[in-house]
C-alpha cells in the first residue's frame, strides 16, 4: 500500500522530517505518536502534497506508484484521504454541494458516471445517519460556525463518502469531548477493511482506545525512534515521550 | 415604411458632402468614419425616423460637443479618438468562416465549458450559413419565440427593437425616452443619444404581470449587439417584468467602445427586475485588446410602492465604467443592486450604483461582490443620497472584495449624503483573500486547483448568484470559474 523510504522534508527551508521509514500493508492501521513539533502533521502534509512542504530526498511508493510525482488532487483521487486537524471553512458553499463536487470529481477521475442530485442525496443521507449528522448541517456552509465535534464528524463523513484506500487522520481527537470522539472513532472503525489502511496521527493515547492500531510508532525530531504494537501506546502514556525519545 | 422625400434628400446631401461619398450600394450601408451632424442625419434617415427624433439626436450631439470625457473613475486607457469610429454600419461582414474548425480554439473551449450546443456555437462564432442551419436546428426555440410573441401580444406587452417602437409607439417613446437619463446627463450618454442605432423597447401595460422572462437572447442571434445600444423599459401601474440582458457566450467583437444607455421606469406598484450577464472580450492575458464598456443604466421608481432590482454579473470587458442606479421618487419605493464584478489579468472595473432617495419610506439594498485576480483593479463606487423629503428612508450596503494573488487591487469608494434626520444608512465592507488553506482543502478532496478556485469564489458570490433567474444562475456559476482560469498557480 504505502512504502516510505528515508524521507527527508523541509518547511520554509528548515528540515522537519529527517529520514522516515515506514511501510503500511493493506488493512493495517498504524498509529504515529509523538511530542509537539516532532513532525507528525508535516508527515501528513507531505503525503497529501501540500504546497510548501518540500521533499529533499527519499521516496514514497503508493500502490506501486511514485506518490511524490502526483498533484494533491491526483493523490486524493487515487485514494489518499487526509482528515484535517483543523478543517477549513469555505463561506457560501453548502456542505452538501462541497461533498457532491468532491464525490463527482473523484468519480470522474476514475472514469465513472457522475452522480445526479437524487442519487447523491440518497447516498449522503445514508452515510450521515450513521454519523448522527442532521440534514441541517449539510445545508450550512462548509465548516462555518461548526462546533469542534461537527467539524470532525464532517471529516469522517467525507471519508465515508469518498471511500479512500489510505486514511490519514491528523489529530482527529483534538478538541473533541468523549462522546464526539466515540462517534468519530466508530465512523473510522466502520471503514476498516482488509483492503483499506490507516495512518492515525495523535498526541494522546486515548484515541487509540477507540481506534485500535496494529502498529504504533514514535516520531521524535523527524525520525521514527521506536515501533511496536498497541501496548507501546500505553507505555508512552505512562512514561511520557521524554523517556522513549531518550531511549 | 414610408421614406419621406425629405429623408431621401438628406441622405443625398450627406453623400455629396463627402469626397469619398457612398459610391456603391454596398458602401452606402456604412457611413464614413467620424462624427458630425451629417452623420447623425444619415443614421436618423437610415432608421426612417420622425423629425422629433432627429432633433433630439442633434440637440444631444451639440451638447456633447461642449462636454469633456470624465476622468474621475479609477481606470486607465489610451485616449479615445471619437473621429476614428464608424457610427453607422450595416451588420458587419466579417471574414466568413467555413466551419467550426476555423474558429479560435480558445473560444470553442469556452463554449464547450458553458455547454452550448454545437449548432448554437456555429451561430455565435459566425460560421457561414450557420444562421440558416441554426434556424432549422433550433426550430424549437424559434417556434417557442413565436409562441412567446403571441402570448405577449395577448397580454398587451410590447417587446420590440427600439427603432420599431419609435415608428409604432411614438407617444410612449416621446414621453419616456430621455426622461430617466437626459441627453445632458453625461459624456457617454449624450453620445449615445446622438448616435444610437439599436436596442430594446418594453412596455408592460397596467395590471399585467409579464408571463415570461424577457430576454435579448432571441434578438442576439438575429442581429449583432449594437455598439451604442439604447434600451427603454416601462412598467405601468401594478405591472411586473423580469428582463434578462446579455448572453453568456463570449462574442469577439470588433467594436472597442461600447456606450449603452438603459432607462427603466416603474410606475405605481410596478416592479422591474433587470439581470445582466456581461462577458465581452476582456483582452488577452497581456492586457492587449478588449472592450471599453461605458454604460449608463438608471431606473426611475416613479410610482408609489414601485420596485427595481438590478442584478449584474460582470466578467468581461477590458475597462468597465458602470453604475446601474435607482431614483426612488415614489413613496415606499424600493431599489436593489446586486453585483458580482470579476476582473482578471489586466482588466479594470469601476462599478457600483447610485441610490437617490427622494420619497418617504423609500429603501435600498446594495450587495456588491468584487473579485480581483492577476493584475486587475476593481473599484466599487457607490452613492447613497437621502433627500430632504425622504422621511424614514433606509439603506443597507454590503461591499465585499476578494483578492486572488498579490498583484491585483480592490478599492471601495462609498459616497453618502444625508439631508434627512430620520434616514438610516448602513455600510459594511470587507476585504479577504482566497487562502492557500482553502485551496488545499478542496484539492485534498479531489478537486483540481481551478475547480477549487471556482467553488470558493462561487461561495463568495452566493448571495448575488441567488438573485439571478434560475437558468441564468447556472451559466453564471460556470462563467465565474471560466473567468478565473489561469489566476492560480
Amino acid at each position: 500500500m504505502l512504502e516510505i523510504k528515508d524521507l527527508h522534508a523541509t518547511v520554509g527551508g528548515k528540515e522537519i522530517l529527517k529520514g522516515i521509514n515506514l511501510t503500511i500493508n493493506p488493512g493495517e492501521v498504524h498509529a504515529v505518536m509523538g511530542p509537539n513539533g516532532a513532525g507528525k502533521s508535516t508527515l501528513s502534509y507531505v503525503l497529501s502534497g501540500r504546497d510548501g512542504y518540500e521533499v529533499t530526498s527519499g521516496s514514497v511508493l503508493y500502490q506501486g506508484k511514485d506518490l511524490l510525482e502526483l498533484d494533491p488532487d491526483e493523490r486524493a483521487c487515487s485514494g489518499i484521504f487526509l482528515a484535517f486537524q483543523y478543517p477549513v471553512e469555505i463561506p457560501g458553499v453548502a456542505t452538501a454541494t462541497f461533498l457532491k463536487t468532491a464525490v463527482n470529481a473523484q468519480r470522474k477521475f476514475r472514469g465513472e458516471e457522475e452522480l445526479d442530485a437524487m442519487q447523491f442525496l440518497k447516498l449522503v443521507r445514508e452515510k450521515s445517519k450513521e454519523l448522527d449528522i442532521k440534514d441541517d448541517m449539510l445545508k450550512r456552509p462548509v465548516n462555518v460556525g461548526f462546533s469542534g465535534g461537527e467539524k470532525k464528524r464532517n471529516e469522517v463523513l467525507q471519508m465515508s463518502l469518498l471511500e479512500p484506500s489510505l486514511m490519514v487522520l491528523d489529530e482527529t481527537d483534538s478538541g473533541l469531548d468523549i462522546d464526539a470522539l466515540k462517534i468519530a472513532a466508530d465512523g473510522v472503525n466502520r471503514l476498516r477493511s482488509p483492503e483499506r489502511s490507516a495512518l492515525v496521527i495523535t498526541h494522546y493515547q486515548r484515541l487509540l482506545d477507540y481506534i485500535v492500531p496494529d502498529f504504533v510508532h514514535v516520531l521524535s525530531d523527524g525520525k521514527i525512534v521506536k515501533s511496536g504494537d498497541k501496548t507501546l501506546a500505553l507505555e508512552l502514556e505512562e512514561k511520557g515521550y521524554a523517556d522513549i525519545s531518550a531511549a | 415604411m414610408v421614406v419621406s422625400k425629405e429623408t431621401v434628400e438628406q441622405v443625398a446631401s450627406v453623400s455629396e458632402k463627402y469626397k469619398y461619398g457612398f459610391v456603391s450600394e454596398i458602401e452606402a450601408e456604412t457611413a464614413p468614419k467620424g462624427l458630425n451632424e451629417d452623420i447623425i442625419r444619415f443614421i436618423s434617415a437610415k432608421k426612417d425616423e420622425p423629425e422629433w427624433m432627429l432633433e433630439w439626436r442633434l440637440k444631444a450631439y451639440r451638447y456633447w460637443l461642449e462636454m469633456e470625457e470624465p476622468d474621475w473613475a479609477k481606470v486607465n486607457y489610451p485616449e479615445i479618438d471619437f473621429q476614428d469610429i464608424y457610427y453607422y454600419s450595416a451588420p458587419k461582414q466579417k471574414d466568413k468562416l467555413k466551419s467550426l474548425d476555423e474558429v479560435d480554439p480558445e473560444i470553442l473551449e469556452v463554449y464547450n465549458k458553458l455547454g452550448i450546443p454545437l449548432k448554437e456555437q456555429e451561430v455565435l462564432a459566425g460560421v457561414e450559413g450557420a444562421a440558416n442551419v441554426a434556424v432549422d436546428a433550433v426550430f424549437d426555440s424559434v417556434s417557442v419565440a413565436t409562441t412567446f410573441r403571441e402570448r405577449l401580444e395577448k397580454e398587451g406587452v410590447i417587446f420590440c427593437p427600439i427603432s420599431e417602437a419609435i415608428q409604432k409607439h411614438p407617444e410612449l417613446v416621446k414621453k419616456y425616452l430621455g426622461s430617466v437619463v437626459p441627453y445632458t446627463d453625461n459624456f457617454y450618454s449624450a453620445l449615445n443619444c446622438a448616435v444610437f442605432t439599436d436596442g430594446s423597447f418594453v412596455y408592460i401595460p397596467k395590471g399585467v404581470r409579464c408571463p415570461m422572462e424577457l430576454s435579448t437572447y432571441f434578438r442576439i442571434n438575429a442581429a449583432q449587439t449594437g455598439q451604442f445600444e439604447r434600451t427603454l423599459i416601462i412598467a405601468d401601474d401594478d405591472s411586473y417584468v423580469s428582463y434578462l440582458e446579455g448572453c453568456t457566450a463570449p462574442m469577439r467583437d470588433e467594436n472597442q467602445l461600447h456606450a449603452a444607455v438603459v432607462e427603466l421606469v416603474a410606475l405605481d406598484n410596478a416592479e422591474i427586475k433587470y439581470s445582466t450577464v456581461q462577458n465581452w472580450y476582456p483582452g488577452d492575458e497581456n492586457g492587449k485588446g478588449g472592450i471599453y464598456n461605458f454604460v449608463t443604466k438608471r431606473a426611475a421608481c416613479r410610482g408609489v410602492n414601485s420596485k427595481v432590482s438590478w442584478t449584474q454579473v460582470e466578467t468581461g470587458s477590458a475597462v468597465t465604467w458602470k453604475y446601474p442606479s435607482c431614483i426612488l421618487q415614489g413613496d415606499n419605493s424600493i431599489g436593489e443592486f446586486y453585483s458580482i464584478a470579476i476582473t482578471n489579468n489586466f482588466q479594470q472595473a469601476d462599478t457600483g450604483t447610485k441610490m437617490i432617495h427622494l420619497g418617504k419610506n423609500t429603501s435600498s439594498t446594495i450587495i456588491s461582490k468584487g473579485i480581483s485576480a492577476g493584475r486587475a483593479q476593481s473599484t466599487y463606487r457607490g452613492l447613497v443620497r437621502m433627500g430632504r423629503k425622504a422621511e424614514n428612508a433606509r439603506n443597507h450596503t454590503v461591499c465585499d472584495s476578494l483578492l486572488i494573488g498579490d498583484k491585483c487591487g480592490a478599492h471601495t469608494v462609498p459616497y453618502i449624503e444625508n439631508q434627512n434626520r430620520t434616514a438610516k444608512i448602513e455600510h459594511e465592507a470587507t476585504t479577504s483573500k482566497v487562502s492557500e488553506e482553502q485551496l488545499f482543502y478542496c484539492q485534498q478532496r479531489g478537486l483540481s486547483e481551478e475547480e477549487s478556485m471556482a467553488l470558493i469564489v462561487n461561495g463568495f458570490c452566493k448571495e448575488v448568484l441567488q438573485k439571478l433567474p434560475m437558468e441564468f444562475a447556472v451559466e453564471a456559476q460556470k462563467l465565474v470559474g471560466i473567468s478565473l482560469e489561469g489566476s492560480v498557480g
